[in-house]
């Protein structure tokens, strides 16, 4: 789905957005309130200067809209690769914007993830996966590397992996297994706008996807490596 | 510096991850949690033939830092680029947890990483995004969280942008901080874009001196143990939590940056541009002249909160 | 491939010093292995179990590992190793590393 028919969908009460470059910014209306629409469109590769103003909307979220809840609109190709980006530390301008990201959590903004087309490794990271729970539409792509690349880096042969991908959750793309790990908390589909409220009005915990992904069969040891560490000053 | 120098060094950059937990903290004060005789590996390794290793390649515990309680965490450079898969991930998301429930001064975490350990995709990147969050409630309770890194694989991926979400960025030269590895780029982008081969670009690029000359590492040290740990112990009780204040004052910085370095090519132009003189020959600088001549041009102002670059 | 291999050696009746708990030595990184050497109630026994990534060499592993028990005189310990492609040398290396921590530990 576009950017466009996906806030008509999640925004009955009407929206509005502006663009700056392949990010956008804005608010819409849902079941009556009030909600910030940061994110990116095109599959952006997120660079120094796409992460900067992302961070910049956030902060002005903070600023001048108390409380105001953020929904952050995903679709990206992951960071963007240049040598520029690492010579200016793209990794600190990534950091700034999960902070910002953490600021507005600290300070009692409800911030919700929605992956619409592609959420990819780095852009992921820093972005939907900061919300307090990522959500994602049916078509969505999420994955960590594209398969030609993995099997160059890892030297794991191409047929392997795509093996792999049809067995194991932990590896291939494709919405169900990310459900299954834990790291979405569900799919939206029908009418967006409830799935919106509904997702505002659940309590807004800590990190639950380890216990997640354990409850679901797809990640049983995160949670409970996680546990055994937390519980081994009992025992000293 | 000269042999006798070099001899006397308690490298980092050599040691394995235990050996550098151990240099860090006070004597006899290491107490591991979930060590190899433990057998907590990677459950998903054997499926693609390769050999776990029996602490999943993270050395975690408690100890005294200078007397007081912290927690520390270092990955092991050998095993599998020092990558986070899901197992080794929750270790130090727990440990994070941990620091939470028992009273520590400080966490300290070693990295020597690649970012993700591709090996086990999916769950290696919502491994680092566990430890952000974690990292994040550490913080908010007023424990300052020290990255060290100077190891052979620096510090990518995730990780690359998780450090940069602690309070303390300690670096040798040796290490490297950045979020796209050299090869990433290069296959990317082509040769022309990003040399992989090209060691003095990466160093110039992704090292140590340049993350310090740009304010992204607190400090730089040699490549000794004892180095990191006089630094730790500095800054252990001095956390710097995140405000608006702080963020704004960050964003003010990176936005800055932007303008003052937008247009360079390479290191040498920001160097340059910062008005350090004899600037070419800054890679070659032991760490002792790097500093001296430095100093009077670093940045005024630090990220989140002013660096104490002027002591 | 992980080829799992497995291994018992009488221990000797007169080990040079009591083991007691479990001492730790190398990396797995290619051409390296790491191994944990614990104390076990084997009877007497020393038991080994090796998992590798190179396979079919089970005569070399016995070979190297009778040298080892030969060199140190040990009883009721368990040898556990993962092992991605060590060269004999090197895996001699390792267990005589770890060999020797655990002594030390036994010493105290």
């Amino acid at each position: 789905m576009t950017v466009d028919h996906t806030l008509d969908k999640l925004f009955s009460g009407g929206y509005h957005i502006k663009k700056d470059g392949l990010v956008i910014s804005g608010f819409g209306v849902c079941h009556g309130q009030t909600v910030a629409i940061i994110g990116t469109i095109d599959h952006a590769a997120i660079g120094i200067e796409s992460a900067f103003t992302l961070a910049a909307a956030v902060l002005e979220v903070i600023q001048h809209f108390p409380q105001r809840p953020i929904l952050l609109m995903v679709d990206t190709q992951g960071q963007r690769l240049t040598q520029r980006d690492e010579l200016l530390a793209n990794n600190s301008y990534l950091a700034h914007l999960a902070k910002c990201l953490e600021l507005a959590h600290h300070r009692g903004h409800r911030v919700v993830s929605l992956v619409y087309g592609e959420a990819v490794s780095g852009g992921f990271f820093a972005t939907g996966m900061m919300a307090e729970r990522a959500y994602a539409l049916p078509d969505a792509q999420i994955r960590v590397m594209a398969l030609q690349a993995m099997t160059r880096v890892t030297k794991i042969p191409l047929e392997q992996l795509d093996e792999l991908c049809k067995t194991s959750a932990i590896f291939g793309p494709g919405i169900t297994n990310f459900v299954r790990l834990g790291i979405i908390e569900d799919v939206w589909q029908g009418d967006l706008g409830n799935c919106l409220d509904r997702a505002l009005r659940l309590p807004a915990d800590y990190d639950n996807r380890a216990e997640l992904g354990c409850e679901r069969g797809g990640r049983e040891w995160a949670a409970k490596v996680a546990f055994r560490v937390r519980t081994s000053a009992e025992k000293a | 510096m000269n042999l006798a120098e070099w001899r006397e060094r308690d490298s980092l950059y050599e040691a394995s991850a235990r050996r550098r937990v151990l240099g860090l903290l006070d004597q006899h004060s290491f107490q591991e949690i979930l060590g190899p005789a433990e057998r907590i590996t990677s459950p998903h390794l054997e499926q693609l033939g390769f050999p776990v290793s029996f602490d999943d390649g993270v050395v975690i515990g408690s100890g005294l830092l200078n007397g007081k309680k912290v927690l520390i965490a270092a990955q092991e450079s050998g095993f599998m680029g020092g990558a986070v898969g899901e197992v080794h991930g929750a270790k130090i998301t727990g440990l994070l947890q941990l620091a939470l429930i028992s009273p520590v001064t400080a966490v300290l975490l070693v990295l020597d990483t690649g970012g993700v350990r591709l090996h086990e995709a999916n769950a290696g990147l919502v491994a680092i995004s566990e430890i952000l969050h974690a990292a994040f409630r550490v913080r908010e309770a007023g424990i300052p969280i020290l990255v060290l890194i100077g190891g052979s694989n620096g510090c990518y991926g995730g990780m690359g942008i998780f450090a940069r979400c602690c309070d303390y960025v300690i670096m040798s030269e040796e290490g490297r901080l950045s979020v796209a590895g050299p090869e990433v780029i290069e296959t990317a982008g082509g040769v022309e874009e990003f040399d992989s081969r090209d060691r003095a670009l990466v160093w110039r690029t992704m090292g140590g001196k340049h993350r310090y000359l740009l304010g992204d590492a607190d400090r730089l040290v040699v490549d000794d143990i004892q180095a990191f740990r006089a630094v730790a112990i500095e800054v252990m009780q001095k956390p710097k939590p995140l405000s608006l204040e702080s963020i704004l004052r960050e964003h003010q910085c990176l936005g800055e940056r932007l303008v003052a370095y937008g247009e360079c090519k390479d290191a040498f132009d920001i160097w340059k541009k910062l008005g350090i003189p004899e600037f070419g020959a800054i890679p070659l600088m032991d760490n002792d002249s790097f500093h001296a001549i430095v100093k009077p041009y670093l940045p005024k102002e630090g990220t989140e909160e002013e660096t104490e670059h002027d002591r | 491939m992980i080829e799992l291999l497995k291994f018992e050696f009488p221990g000797h009746r007169a080990p040079m010093r009591p083991v007691r708990g479990s001492a730790f030595a190398g990396v797995v990184n290619s051409g390296n292995l790491e191994v944990l050497i614990e104390s076990a109630d084997l009877g007497g026994s020393c038991h080994v179990e090796v998992k590798t990534s190179a396979n079919g060499f089970r005569s070399t592993w016995t070979a190297v590992l009778e040298d080892f028990f030969a060199r140190n005189r040990f009883a009721d310990i368990k040898v556990s190793i993962n092992d991605f492609g060590a060269t004999p040398a090197v895996v001699s290396l390792r267990l005589d590393q770890a060999a020797a921590e655990i002594m030390e530990m036994g010493a105290k």
